[in-house]
């Protein structure tokens, strides 16, 4: 096989991964976009099968070194795959960012180690020049992606005793000029290494970003998660396509830069929806300035109700818009909402979700909550899409939800004062089921829940839907 | 004519796949932002290639280590990826003998 046929099996596999991307633009083509992406991994993996047995010659035992890999790390992944919970994918996609940064560092240290035999050619017997620059690069990036994906997916388990696994941002004085010296240190001997090509500043630069990593992440809150996940998933992507630049294959560049360019979209769209700006995320410790407005916590009056009441609420109504959070998942409420809804479409109620970008703990993810609960896709609307119907809407019910129905967002000087929200307050009953009166991730008291056509529900979401469900019958 | 840089060429297809990567998201409908997620971990795992080449390629003990271990945790997000993916977009099918249910009640 001519290397320029293995070139062009690679521009084949590229193609495949963009079209596996472009899939997703409609649940319907999802899945063969999704076939196209592991028809083009498979390719790519069989070319290199072939590329190997073609540089190694007689000796071919470096092929059992890979399928001793391949089988260990894929049987490994794929237990993971069937077994995860949905609830748990925030946890599984960290992990995964960690693994594919690590793995960038590993073959960073075997390209410095042995250059030649992964196709960089010595210049008097030393790494070419831009290929040690991006190997530097692709080392510190796959370097911080790790680390900071390992300290982001405790945080995302939120059960680990150590105090960096917790989910209260760590924050100490001088953080930032920390951060800035390691950068700076990690810069030099970057520098270094790229004027001698020595091992000592390579060990340094790697020890340094992976303390890096941790630094970045820690005085992020939990409630900024799906921010960071977005952010590694860039990291990931771009780690990949400095391997690509050092070992000039432009597979795994455009490969790279798809998972980059995606990473940063979707940390920028998790950004707009939170208020809060791109720049402070990609320096990291952009969580710190919360948690100060606790300000006015005197009891108010709220009407209260039961579920009998939402029950008798909901079956007269014409249109109800169910409005899911993060609680709703986890009471695991999902299947008795679907009854319920299922329920009210049977007595003739027009029924949808609304669904708010930062509901869930990742982008997307309670839609694919609702989905594995078999709600089916056209019912459940995105936020833009369903916010100009509020106004039309008999009921409004907020399941687990606070701040993204919060009406703060409207009034100059609040906390969240700009950030996009459900426009709850506009239908003409509105129900909140929540478990107490305590407020959301961002510390604010809700004006929703004081309105007189709000009703509030206490409880456990599971148990007040199902006694909904009882009441509806 | 002299010779154009590698490096030089691998920056035009950079910022060409950057070009597209960008276009090609934006298009994503949100509700399958979490597929992306997981699909975008997979294909990063391209970088088995290069872990594949240091297995099987270098000869010293700290090269072939490297190589076997890079493979092994790219290989995590291969499979575990388009598994994972896939499991969530067989979620997001239509349910055609559910539908018919509903619409019979």
């Amino acid at each position: 096989m001519s290397m320029n046929f293995v070139v062009l099996l690679y521009l084949l596999a590229s193609v495949c991964f963009i079209q596996a991307l472009k899939g997703l633009s409609h649940p319907n083509t999802s899945r063969l976009g999704n076939a196209f992406g592991m028809a083009g991994m498979t390719i790519a993996i069989l070319t290199t099968v072939a590329l190997i047995l073609k540089l190694s010659g007689e000796a071919q035992s470096g092929l059992l070194n890979v399928f001793g890999g391949m089988v260990v790390g894929g049987g490994l992944g794929a237990v993971m795959a069937k077994r995860v919970e949905m609830t748990k994918m925030p946890e599984l996609v960290a992990f995964m960012h960690s693994m594919i940064g690590m793995s960038a560092v590993f073959i960073a240290v075997a390209a410095v180690a042995e250059p030649t035999a992964l196709g960089i050619e010595l210049v008097d017997g030393l790494i070419p020049v831009g290929n040690r620059f991006e190997l530097f690069v692709g080392t510190f990036v796959g370097a911080i992606t790790f680390s900071g994906s390992v300290i982001a997916f405790g945080k995302l388990s939120g059960n680990y005793k150590l105090r960096i696994f917790q989910g209260a941002p760590i924050v100490f004085k001088g953080q930032h000029l920390v951060n800035l010296v390691l950068a700076l240190l990690m810069l030099g001997c970057g520098v270094w290494f790229f004027m001698t090509q020595q091992w000592l500043p390579f060990v340094i630069m790697m020890a340094i970003a992976f303390v890096l990593g941790v630094l970045i992440i820690i005085p992020i809150g939990g409630a900024d998660m799906p921010v960071v996940v977005s952010m590694l998933n860039s990291y990931s992507g771009w780690a990949a396509a400095g391997i690509g630049f050092s070992l000039n294959n432009s597979m795994l560049i455009i490969a790279g830069s798809l998972v980059g360019s995606s990473g940063a979209i979707l940390s920028y769209i998790m950004c707009k929806a939170m208020n809060r700006s791109f720049f402070s995320v990609i320096l990291g410790g952009f969580g710190a300035e919360e948690g100060s407005q606790t300000g006015s916590s005197e009891a108010r009056p709220v009407k209260s109700g039961s579920a009998d009441d939402v029950a008798f609420l909901l079956g007269n109504s014409d249109s109800v818009v169910i409005v899911p959070g993060y609680g709703l998942a986890v009471a695991r409420a999902q299947h008795a909402v679907k009854e319920m809804t299922e329920k009210l479409i049977a007595k003739g109620v027009e029924v949808r979700y609304a669904i708010h970008p930062v509901a869930g703990r990742m982008p997307g993810h309670m839609n694919v909550l609702l989905a594995e609960a078999e709600v089916a896709y056209d019912q459940v609307f995105e936020m833009e899409d369903i916010n100009s119907d509020f106004g039309q809407t008999d009921v409004v019910f907020v399941l687990g939800a606070n701040d993204v129905v919060n009406p703060a967002a409207r009034t100059p000087g609040s906390a969240i004062y700009g950030m996009p929200i459900l426009e709850a307050y506009k239908a003409s009953n509105v129900i909140v089921n929540k478990r107490s009166m305590a407020s959301g991730y961002a510390g604010l008291d809700n004006e929703l829940f004081y309105m007189d056509k709000t009703m509030m529900v206490f409880g456990d979401a599971k148990k007040v839907v199902e006694d909904i469900l009882k009441a509806l019958d | 004519m002299e010779v154009i840089n590698p490096t030089i060429i691998n920056l035009i297809i950079f910022v060409l796949a950057i070009y597209v990567g960008y276009h090609v998201v934006w298009n994503v409908t949100p509700a399958l932002h979490t597929p992306l997620m997981s699909v975008t971990n997979a294909i990063s795992a391209i970088v088995i290639v290069g872990a594949m080449l240091a297995a099987a390629l270098t000869e010293t003990m700290l090269g072939q280590i490297m190589g076997v271990a890079a493979v092994a945790l790219a290989s995590v997000n291969v499979v575990g990826g388009f598994l994972v993916t896939r499991r969530m977009l067989e979620m997001f099918k239509k349910k055609p003998k559910k539908v018919a249910e509903g619409a019979s009640k």
